[in-house]
C-alpha cells in the first residue's frame, strides 16, 4: 500500500499567500476568542475545589447545581464527566477552605439527591498555588521556544529558519488555545503538557523539511530557493503525513479509551498534531523564504571557496 | 550491507535485559497488607508465624505471604478480605504491630528475591491522599525569638540584673518580627547587662538604645541567622512529618521538599483524610512550668494582666498563674507512650539528659508545689473581615495537667488526667517530634481507590488498542518492513518500561499517556527510514543499496527531529511537577529508547532479512 505512489509536486511556495491568509484568520479567531471568551481554567490554575462524583444512575446535573447553591456554595459549576453517571463539580476558592469540610458539605448535597452517590476524588488547590502553576506553565512554554530557536539557529546556521520554525510552532499552541477557548473545554495542567509536547513534536516535521532543504542546496547550490523549498516539502510529504497518521491513531485511542482524566490532554494533542502538520508543510518554509533564505545561509563554510577552483 | 556482529549482540543483550527488568510490571497487583513492628525492628520468621497464627484463628484468609524489607506482606484475593485482615491486626495486635494497606505484586517469588520489583503506582492509579504543605518559615523565626526571650530572662534573673520587659519587634529592613528589645529601668548599667547577655549568647549582637522608660538593649537577627533558622525549620518539619507518617503506618509514603518553603506529602491508600491531616498538621508542643503560688490568680484575672514573671492560664475553667521560666519543653523528650494506669489514661514521658537534669533540679526544691503541663497548639485562622480575607495565627495554650509534685522527679514521669484518645494522640505527636514551624495545606487531593483502578484499566486498554491499531496499519502499509517496525515498537515499550522500573519512577496516568505517545513518536524514525528507502528505490537504486542509503540519509533528520522533542521533554521535566513531571520523564526517556531501537534494532532486523551476500530482487516495503 502506498498513498504517494507518484512523486508529488505541489506548488507550496507560489501559493503561500493563501496559506498565510488562512493562518492569519485562524490566529485572529483564536486570539480573539482567547481575549473575549477566555479559557475555562481548571482548579489547577484558579485555585478552588474540584469534586468528581459518581452516581448509580444518570446524574441530575441541574439538581446537583441547585443543591450546591442551596448549601451556600457560590457559583457551583457542574458538568458531566465522561459518562452520564459521572459528574465533576467545580467550586471557587474560599478563604480557609479545608478538604474535609468541603467533602462533608458536598456529600450532604449529593446524598440528598441520591443516597448512593459517591465522591471519587476531591481536590483543593489554594489560590497561591494556582498563580504559581500558571506562571510555571508560561515559563515552560517560553523556555521551550527559546531553546528551540537557539538549537535551530545553531544547527542550520541561519536565523531565517529559526524564525520560520518558531512562527510555525507558535501557530500550533495558539490554535490549541483557541480551540479550547471556543469550545470552553476545561484547561488544566495536562493540557499544558500536551501543548509542550505538541511544540516539540510539530517542530519535528519542520526540522525534517529543513534537513531536506539543506540537502537540496548541498546537491546544487544554484537552485532557486522557491524550487528547492517546494521540492523539499514534496519529497518529505509522504513521511510527514504518515508519521502524523500513526501518531493520531494512538492519540485517538487515548482520547476514546483513556477516560475523562485524559480527555483534555488527548484533545489538545489531536488539535496540536493536525495544526503542527499543517504549519510545517505550509508555513515554516514559506516564512524562511520571505526572510530571504538562500543557499549560502545554510552552507556558510562553502562560500569561502573561490569559484574558480571548480572544474 | 554491513552490520558489525557486536551490534547484534548489543541489541540482543539490551533487549533481553530489558525484558527481565520490565517483567515484574506485567503481573499486575492484588490488594495487600503490610504488617510492621511498632518499634521498627525488622520482622523475623518467628514474628511472622505469630501474626499469621492469630490472623488465621480470627478467620482471615490470604493468598500469599512473605517477608519483605523487614515487613510482613500479605496478599489477598479481594479488597473485603484485605480490609478484614487490617481490622484484625488493628484490634488484636495493635500493641506490637502496625499495619498499612498496600498493593502487592503478583510477580513470582524468584523475581522479588532477585530484587526485581514493579514500578510503584502513583496516587491517581491506586488512590490516596496528596497534600502540599506551606511551611510558615516566619513562624519559625518567631519561635527562635521566643526562645531567646526565655533565655534572656533566665540570664538576667540569674545575674540579679533587673529589667522591665523583653519584647519582640520588627527591626529595620524587615517585614516580619526579627528583633528583641530588653527594656531596663532608669539608671541601670546597660553595659553590664550587655556583657551578661553576650556571654550567654556569643553569636548575637546587642546595640544600646534609649527609651522613654530608660535605657534598652536591641538585638536584631542577621539575615543569615534568619535564613539558617528558616532552612532548619523546613528540614526539621520534613523529618517530623516523615516520623508522623511512619507512626500512622502508611506503605510507600512520600514526604519531600518542594520549592523553598513547601512540603509535598503523598500517602497511598489513605482515605480517612480528616484524621490523618489532623495528626500531620498539628503544631503541638508541651511545656512544663511551675505554678506561681505567691500571687493570686483570681486577682490577676480580674486585673486582666499577670504579675511580672508569670503568665495567666486557665485550667478547667479556673485561672492559674504559671511562672514564665520553663522547666522543660517537648523538644527535650526522648520517648512518650500512652497507657492506662490507676488514674485512667496516661502518657509516660522520658526526657533527655538536659531536660531530666532541669526536672530533677526544679522538682527537688519544689516538692509540695504544683507543676503544670501546658499543651500548646498553633493553627492559622482565615476569616472574612469587611469583605477581605484576613489570616491570623492562633495559639491555643491549654493546661492539660496541674498536679502537686509528690516526690523528686527525674527524667521519667507520667502525665495523667487525659482522655484515652487524647493520650494516644499526644504520645504519638510527642514521639514524632514537634513541627518547628506551623504548616498549612495549600493543596489537597484525594483519589478514591475505585477511580484509581478505573484509571489503570483505561490507560492499559488505550495503550493496547492503540498499539494494535498501529501494528495493523504499519503491516498493511509497509508489509515486512512494517513488521520490523512493529517488533521495534514493542521492544521500545519494553525498554522504556525497564528503564522506568530501574529508575524507580512512579507510574501515573500521564505517565501511561507518555508511553502511548512514545509509541507514536517511535514510529516516526522508522517511517523516515522507510520513506527514504522507497525514495531511493523509486530513483532506481538497487534494493540493498537503498537500505544502506535510506539509513544513512535518514540519520540526520532523525537526530534533529528528536533533539527538538527532547528539548520540550527536558523543559517539562525541569519546570513541571507531580504528574506533569511523570509525563516528561516518560517522554524524554521514550525518545532516547526509540533512538536506540529504531537506529540499531531495526537495522539489525533488516540486515538479518536482506543483508549478507544473498541477492535481493525486491524489498517487501509496500
Amino acid at each position: 500500500m502506498e498513498f504517494f505512489k507518484k512523486a508529488t509536486s505541489f506548488p507550496f511556495m507560489s501559493t503561500r499567500k493563501v496559506w498565510y491568509g488562512l493562518s492569519v484568520v485562524l490566529m485572529v479567531v483564536s486570539i480573539g476568542s482567547f481575549f473575549v471568551r477566555g479559557l475555562n481554567f481548571a482548579v489547577d490554575f484558579t485555585g478552588g475545589v474540584q469534586v468528581q462524583a459518581s452516581f448509580p444512575s444518570a446524574a441530575n446535573i441541574d439538581a446537583i447545581r441547585a443543591g450546591l447553591a442551596g448549601a451556600g456554595f457560590h457559583e457551583p459549576q457542574v458538568q458531566n464527566l465522561g459518562s452520564s453517571r459521572d459528574a465533576v463539580i467545580r467550586l471557587p476558592a474560599e478563604a480557609g477552605q479545608s478538604g474535609d469540610a468541603v467533602r462533608a458539605r458536598v456529600e450532604g448535597v449529593l446524598h440528598a439527591i441520591d443516597a448512593q452517590a459517591e465522591i471519587s476524588s476531591l481536590e483543593v488547590v489554594g489560590p497561591q498555588v494556582g498563580d504559581e502553576l500558571r506562571r510555571g506553565a508560561l515559563v515552560a512554554i517560553a523556555a521551550t521556544l527559546a531553546l528551540i530557536f537557539v538549537y535551530i539557529a545553531f544547527r542550520f546556521h541561519t536565523w531565517r529558519l529559526s524564525v520560520g520554525a518558531i512562527l510555525a510552532v507558535l501557530h500550533d499552541p495558539i490554535l490549541v488555545l483557541g480551540a479550547f477557548s471556543i469550545t470552553y473545554t476545561s484547561f488544566d495542567l495536562p493540557v499544558v503538557s500536551a501543548m509542550l509536547a505538541v511544540i516539540g513534536y510539530s517542530l519535528n516535521d519542520t526540522v525534517v523539511v529543513f534537513d531536506r532543504i539543506r540537502e537540496r542546496f548541498e546537491s546544487s547550490r544554484r537552485l532557486d530557493p522557491v524550487v528547492a523549498l517546494d521540492q523539499s516539502i514534496n519529497q518529505t510529504l509522504s513521511r510527514t503525513i504518515m508519521t502524523k497518521v500513526v501518531t493520531l491513531i494512538v492519540v485517538v485511542a487515548l482520547y476514546v479509551l483513556g477516560g475523562p482524566a485524559l480527555k483534555g490532554f488527548s484533545e489538545a494533542l489531536i488539535i496540536g498534531i493536525v495544526a503542527g502538520t499543517y504549519s510545517s508543510i505550509y508555513i515554516s518554509s514559506a516564512i524562511a523564504l520571505d526572510c530571504g533564505l538562500k543557499a549560502e545561509h545554510l552552507l556558510p563554510v562553502a562560500i569561502k571557496k573561490p569559484v574558480d577552483d571548480l572544474p | 550491507m554491513e552490520f558489525p556482529r557486536w551490534k547484534y549482540w548489543l541489541v540482543l543483550g539490551v533487549t533481553l535485559l530489558a525484558l527481565l527488568f520490565a517483567l515484574p510490571n506485567f503481573f499486575g497487583t492484588d490488594p495487600g497488607l503490610q504488617v510492621a513492628r511498632k518499634n521498627h525492628l525488622p520482622m523475623d520468621d518467628y514474628a511472622r508465624q505469630g501474626v499469621e497464627q492469630s490472623l488465621k484463628t480470627a478467620g482471615a484468609a490470604w493468598t500469599a505471604s512473605y517477608l519483605d524489607e523487614g515487613k510482613l506482606v500479605l496478599r489477598f484475593a479481594s479488597v473485603p478480605e484485605q480490609l478484614k485482615a487490617r481490622d484484625l491486626v488493628g484490634d488484636a495486635l495493635s500493641g506490637e504491630y502496625i499495619s498499612a494497606l498496600t498493593t502487592s505484586s503478583r510477580a513470582p517469588a524468584w523475581l522479588r528475591k532477585a530484587g526485581l520489583r514493579p514500578m510503584p503506582l502513583g496516587l491517581d492509579l491506586r488512590g490516596g491522599l496528596y497534600l502540599l504543605y506551606q511551611v510558615d518559615v516566619n513562624g519559625a523565626v518567631a519561635q527562635l525569638l521566643e526562645s531567646y526571650d526565655q533565655s534572656f530572662r533566665r540570664t538576667l534573673s540569674a545575674a540579679n540584673l533587673p529589667f522591665i520587659d523583653v519584647t519582640t519587634y520588627t527591626g529595620p529592613k524587615s517585614t516580619v518580627p526579627n528583633a528583641l528589645r530588653v527594656a531596663l529601668p532608669e539608671g541601670s548599667d546597660v553595659l553590664a547587662v550587655r556583657d551578661a547577655l553576650r556571654k550567654s549568647n556569643p553569636d548575637l549582637t546587642f546595640d544600646v538604645d534609649s527609651l522613654a522608660t530608660g535605657p534598652a538593649l536591641d538585638m536584631v537577627l542577621t539575615p543569615t541567622q534568619v535564613k539558617a533558622r528558616q532552612d532548619y525549620a523546613l528540614q526539621k518539619n520534613i523529618t517530623t512529618l516523615r516520623n508522623r507518617v511512619n507512626e500512622l503506618g502508611v506503605s510507600e509514603p512520600i514526604v519531600a521538599q518542594q520549592g523553598i518553603d513547601r512540603i509535598n506529602v503523598q500517602l497511598p491508600g489513605i482515605q480517612n483524610s480528616a484524621e490523618v491531616k489532623d495528626i500531620l498538621g498539628k503544631v503541638a508542643t508541651l511545656e512544663f512550668r511551675l505554678e506561681d503560688s505567691q500571687n493570686n490568680a483570681i486577682e490577676a484575672e480580674q486585673q486582666g494582666r499577670a504579675p511580672l514573671g508569670s503568665k495567666l492560664y486557665k485550667s478547667q475553667g479556673r485561672p492559674v498563674l504559671l511562672k514564665r521560666e520553663l522547666i522543660a519543653t517537648g523538644d527535650q523528650l526522648t520517648n512518650a507512650t500512652s497507657s492506662t494506669g490507676n488514674e485512667g489514661p496516661e502518657v509516660n514521658i522520658t526526657l533527655n539528659g538536659q531536660g531530666g537534669d532541669a526536672m530533677l533540679r526544679t522538682s527537688s526544691v519544689n516538692v509540695g508545689k504544683r507543676m503544670a503541663v501546658v499543651y500548646i497548639e498553633k493553627s492559622r485562622e482565615t476569616r472574612m473581615v469587611g469583605g477581605e480575607k484576613v489570616t491570623r495565627d492562633v495559639t491555643e495554650e491549654k493546661v492539660i495537667s496541674l498536679a502537686t509534685i509528690r516526690s523528686v522527679l527525674s527524667n521519667q514521669f507520667r502525665i495523667t488526667g487525659l482522655q484515652s484518645g487524647e493520650a494516644r494522640d499526644l504520645a504519638l505527636l510527642m514521639r514524632a517530634g514537634s513541627l518547628s514551624a506551623p504548616i498549612f495545606a495549600v493543596e489537597e487531593r484525594t483519589i478514591g481507590p475505585s477511580l484509581g483502578q478505573e484509571n489503570i484499566l483505561k490507560g492499559e486498554r488505550a495503550l493496547v488498542i492503540g498499539m494494535l491499531a498501529v501494528f495493523v496499519f504499519m503491516a498493511l502499509y509497509y508489509q515486512r518492513f512494517g513488521w520490523v517496525a512493529n517488533a521495534v515498537l514493542l521492544a521500545n515499550v519494553v525498554l522504556l518500561t525497564a528503564l522506568l522500573t530501574l529508575l524507580r519512577a512512579t507510574l501515573s496516568l500521564p505517565g501511561i499517556a507518555g508511553i502511548i505517545l512514545t509509541v507514536g513518536i517511535a514510529v516516526d524514525a522508522n517511517v523516515l527510514i522507510y520513506e527514504r528507502i522507497r525514495e531511493e528505490l523509486r530513483n532506481g537504486v538497487s534494493p540493498q543499496a537503498s537500505i544502506r542509503i535510506g539509513f544513512e540519509k535518514a540519520w540526520s533528520a532523525i537526530i534533529d527531529s528528536n533533539v527538538t522533542a527532547l528539548i520540550a521533554g527536558i523543559v517539562l521535566w525541569v519546570v513541571g511537577r507531580g504528574a506533569i513531571r511523570g509525563f516528561a520523564v516518560v517522554l524524554t526517556l521514550g525518545i532516547a529508547t526509540s533512538l536506540f531501537t529504531s537506529l540499531l534494532g531495526s537495522r539489525a532486523l533488516i540486515t538479518l532479512m536482506y543483508g549478507g551476500r544473498r541477492k535481493v530482487e525486491r524489498l517487501s516495503i509496500g
